[in-house]
């Protein structure tokens, strides 16, 4: 009766150990070797260029931030402009993550309404003005004209807002939503 | 030679037998539930022909038995039959508790007090009155009842349990004895887990209760449910809430079907929509949730072999605030100094982005079967997949695409031998095999925050605890945990680099994709936790509680692989490679009093964390969007001190009032500085009105106060693109003090059976106080939520 029992035992002591093998063989089976595919980010806005166009010649303004989200810094560049001109400005948004760069002035083009480029001057920058509008006749600011004063310096803060309060008193504060750019230029006016 | 043995062996049994066979069991069967004696039942001692039945006081006698343990049948018409082990040592006593009228399929207790899993650490159990009270809200806000407990929220449907001062991984939640694997890393991943499909639920503060794992340096909170009644009945259960704060509700029926075979079917259900919560002043847009939950139970249990299979499933779709949604650095700055969300619109039910669905299988086999003399044998596999989607606020032909899904699989084995044949001696040894597996899908067009991985665990523990006498009990318990993560994962470049990557991993590269890496990192974690405590009984109505546990936690993915903006938060997370396992050292006491008309608990702890993992803001990155916050996580050393205390006064038979206080100290000793998001020290008084002759009515009123976090770490300053100049971010600094008031009643009535019927009316933020939490991620955005009256119905059937 006594080594029945202990029998038994050793039968349960090994179903055990079967068992607990079993869960480190069956734990140790790896899953698929596949390699995960690549994302590159599609919404990402990487370059914004700012074209100025007046009847001496065009000036350039541009921000670059290759790796987005990325610790690098955007790399920052901006022309001269000359004094008391009136350029015709454009805004051009690209992703250049991707090859061929993809344009996304013309997603927030067809999105005018939920899109507005706000302008804050500061300095030897006279003004800005809208020239274009979106659908409601509200301001988008991919067209506009920028008036500089006398020679000097001055910046140029470009934000774009994404569902601002439109229309909106042409502040940031009133305007709301979230931020897709915001950069700042430093100019000299010559 | 073998049969020389044998007859040795028979020598010896024979001598054994010969002994002084002179002693006396006295037993005297009590009811589990009130303590009252049972009379008529009828004991045999199995495998002798000795039978006896209990008279007028419960009491039996049994003589002239021999030293040595014998198992007891004991069967009584109103329950069913036990069986249980006595030791025999001298003229014995043995007090036996039966489950009479509720037969519950548990091993009798035949010495004990309330049931607790562990013998020695701080373990708290929530009652089945304060669960149904809580049946609209998460898991959270139900453990929140209990001293030193409080939540970590982002708005008011996210919620996820702190623990004295630690959440997230370094708590363990046990589903119906399954861990659950929920990508409980992230702070805005709220356990998925239905608060109606487990009516037993209980914490255990600290890592004690190592059986479950070895990491929980935080705690464990265990929810199971009922035991289901071993006779022929068809029973059921239906509870709806209406809350006027999201103007919606839910609704939770449970089936039961059980045989006395021990054989049952059980069947829950829930359903729960709320529509935009609302703080006193303005509407919280966008805040609300739709969560429906199911789950089966099948099984079958007696004293020598059961079963049972377990599925349930979880899905909740919960909405973001949508003004907690910004930009940049420039916005977060904005929202911190405005009284009001940026964004408020009309009340609706509507779920827009921001908003996150998750879903939750979770399925299991177990089985268990006693061996006579020796222990039970109880093993089990189980299932889980739990599937994340984070929507964002996007533009274009991706507005309506999930930002971040995930789809996490794990499956475990366990088995477990437990030892309990010597009376007063438990020992329990246990084995742990799990395959998870993550994929992060990458048809979501973002960069992946949590990368692809394999990971294996296998652990193994042996726990024992032992009755020293009738006033000492010790138990101590060890395990070792082997885990491997094995990830591939993509970093930029440039981040690879910042991060000193390319110095410390450059083997780990598989491909260079020009301003993209593809790497495979495959990290061993080798963890050791271990365990003592004893228990001592100054007496009937005081205990006194010492427990030491030492646990190691893998740093999980969140904490190596984060990387990147999360949009969501709009933070830059930052994890790091070379984070190793950090280790905690928790002594933990408490001093217990139990009696009809006072009692108090005082538990103070000591948790000395080596090598803490924390996330906190450590400085801004700019990007073309403007400039983010980057929270990094780092190792340091910290110390966490606390207090938990309670008490409770029964003043009359009708009154009675209740006392709570929680106080956590957080260090970062190596800087010396406080650490970022503990609780603040709070204080809740109550009292209740109860009267049984007036259909159980019961009123009670309820005051919290919360009190300000003095100690965080410093804010930091960012430049501030907007205003061309560097600022101070306000991050940290925690929000006011405040006091919120609660108010309950409920009554109970007959309609076909004795109190089948109660209807409670409840009313939580009684004054529509407006409040901040420094425990909610929201707090920079918008008050909390306002006054919310709920009405209850519970039906039993």
């Amino acid at each position: 009766m006594k080594t029945s029992t202990i029998m038994k035992r050793n039968k349960t002591v090994k179903t055990i150990l079967a068992l607990s093998l079993m869960a480190t063989v069956m734990t140790s089976c790896s899953s698929d070797d596949d390699t995960p595919e690549v994302v590159n980010e599609e919404e990402i806005i990487t370059t914004m260029t700012v074209t100025l166009t007046s009847a001496d010649g065009t000036a350039t303004l541009q921000s670059q931030d290759l790796d987005g989200d990325g610790p690098n810094e955007p790399v920052i560049t901006a022309d001269n402009l000359t004094a008391n001109t009136t350029y015709a400005g454009s805004i051009e948004l690209l992703n250049e993550t991707e090859t061929p760069a993809e344009d996304i002035t013309e997603e927030v083009a067809e999105e005018a309404d939920e899109h507005q480029f706000f302008f804050g001057l500061s300095g030897a920058i006279a003004d800005v003005t809208y020239s274009d509008e979106d659908g409601d006749g509200n301001p988008i600011g991919l067209e506009f004209e920028l008036t500089t004063g006398d020679a000097g310096t001055g910046t140029v803060t470009i934000t774009l807002r994404h569902e601002p309060t439109k229309p909106n008193d042409g502040t940031l504060a009133d305007a709301g939503g979230e931020t897709d750019i915001t950069q700042t230029f430093d100019v000299v006016i010559e | 030679m073998k049969s020389y043995l044998y007859i040795f062996a028979i020598f010896c049994y024979t001598i054994a037998y010969a002994q002084d066979c002179n002693s006396i069991l006295l037993g005297e069967i009590v009811d589990f539930h009130d303590n009252s004696t049972l009379s008529g039942a009828t004991i045999n001692i199995t495998g002798k022909n000795l039978s006896t039945v209990s008279k007028e006081n419960g009491k039996f006698t049994f003589k002239n038995l021999c030293d040595g343990v014998i198992e007891l049948e004991i069967s009584h018409p109103e329950c069913t039959t036990k069986f249980i082990t006595v030791t025999i040592n001298g003229d014995t006593f043995s007090e036996i508790r039966l489950e009479h009228h509720l037969e519950e399929l548990k091993e009798v207790k035949v010495i004990g007090d309330i049931q607790k899993t562990t013998n020695s650490a701080q373990e708290n159990v929530l009652s089945v009155k304060d669960i149904e009270r809580n049946s609209g809200n998460s898991l959270g806000d139900a453990l929140k009842k209990i001293a030193g407990i409080s939540t970590l929220n982002t708005g008011g449907n996210i919620v996820k349990p702190v623990i004295q001062g630690l959440n997230g991984s370094r708590i363990l939640i046990l589903n119906n004895n399954v861990r659950m694997q929920d990508m409980e890393w992230g702070e805005e991943h709220a356990p998925n887990v239905d608060v109606n499909a487990n009516q037993n639920i209980s914490v255990i503060k600290g890592a004690a209760a190592i059986e479950y794992g070895g990491d929980a340096i935080g705690g464990v909170i265990v929810l199971e449910a009922l035991p289901v009644v071993r006779t022929d009945s068809l029973f059921g259960k239906t509870q709806l809430n209406l809350a006027s704060n999201g103007r919606g509700g839910n609704i939770t029926s449970t089936l039961t079907k059980s045989y006395k075979s021990g054989l049952y079917i059980k069947a829950q259900g829930s359903y729960k929509k709320l529509g935009d919560l609302e703080a006193p002043d303005y509407i919280l847009s966008n805040t609300g949730i739709k969560e429906s939950g199911l789950s089966l139970n099948a099984g079958k249990t007696d004293f020598e072999r059961g079963w049972e299979g377990y599925y349930s499933f979880f899905n909740s779709e919960i909405g973001i605030l949508r003004a907690s949604h910004i930009g940049n650095v420039d916005d977060l700055i904005t929202a911190i100094n405005s009284d009001v969300p940026s964004v408020i619109n009309d009340f609706t039910y509507d779920i827009d982005q921001p908003y996150q669905e998750v879903t939750h299988h979770l399925g299991k086999l177990s089985y268990y079967k006693r061996f006579e003399g020796f222990g039970k044998w109880t093993t089990q596999y189980d299932f889980q997949q739990n599937r994340r989607l984070e929507y964002d606020v996007r533009v274009g032909d991706d507005a309506d695409k999930a930002s971040l899904d995930l789809k996490l699989t794990t499956h475990s084995l366990l088995t477990n031998l437990k030892f309990d044949a010597k009376e007063g001696f438990d020992f329990k040894v246990g084995a742990l095999g799990r395959f998870q597996t993550n994929f992060a899908n990458p048809d979501t067009g973002v960069r992946r925050l949590i990368p692809d991985y394999d990971k294996y665990d296998f652990g193994l523990y042996a726990i024992g605890s032992y009755e020293l006498n009738s006033d000492w009990n010790i138990d101590a318990g060890a395990r070792y945990d082997f885990s491997r993560i094995d990830s591939k994962k993509f970093y930029r470049t440039s981040r690879w680099e910042e991060r000193g990557y390319d110095t410390d991993f450059s083997d780990i590269i598989l491909e260079d994709l020009g301003t993209q890496l593809l790497v495979n990192p495959v990290f061993d974690y080798l963890n050791f936790s271990g365990t003592a405590g004893l228990h001592y009984k100054l007496n009937n109505k005081n205990h006194l509680r010492f427990n030491y546990a030492y646990s190691q936690r893998a740093p999980n993915p969140s904490e190596l692989f984060s990387d990147g903006l999360h949009h969501s938060a709009a933070r830059i997370e930052l994890g790091d490679l070379r984070i190793k396992s950090e280790t905690s050292s928790k002594f933990s006491a408490s001093l217990e009093r139990n009696t009809n008309t006072w009692g108090y608990t005082v538990a103070p702890f000591l948790n000395s964390i080596k090598d803490f993992i924390l996330v906190e803001p450590t400085g801004v990155e700019f990007t073309l969007r403007g400039a983010f916050p980057v929270w990094s996580y780092r190792q340091t050393n910290a110390v966490l001190l606390g207090l938990d205390a309670s008490l409770y006064k029964n003043w009359s038979s009708h009154i009675r009032t209740d006392h709570k206080f929680a106080w956590v100290r957080g260090t970062d000793t190596d800087t010396d500085t406080p650490l970022i998001n503990m609780p603040a020290l709070n204080f809740s008084n109550s009292i209740t009105y109860t009267n049984p002759k007036w259909n159980n009515f019961l009123v009670s009123l309820e005051s919290q106060y919360v009190f300000e976090q003095t100690r965080y770490p410093d804010n930091i300053e960012v430049f501030s693109p907007e205003q061309q100049e560097n600022v101070i971010l306000d991050i940290n600094t925690p929000p006011d003090a405040y006091h919120l008031l609660a108010l309950n009643t409920e009554a109970s009535f007959s309609l076909k059976n004795k109190n089948d019927f109660t209807v409670g009316l409840s009313a939580s933020n009684l004054l529509n106080t407006n409040y901040r939490d420094y425990l909610n991620r929201q707090r920079y955005f918008a008050d909390d939520m306002g006054r919310n009256i709920r009405l209850r119905l519970i039906f039993n059937y």
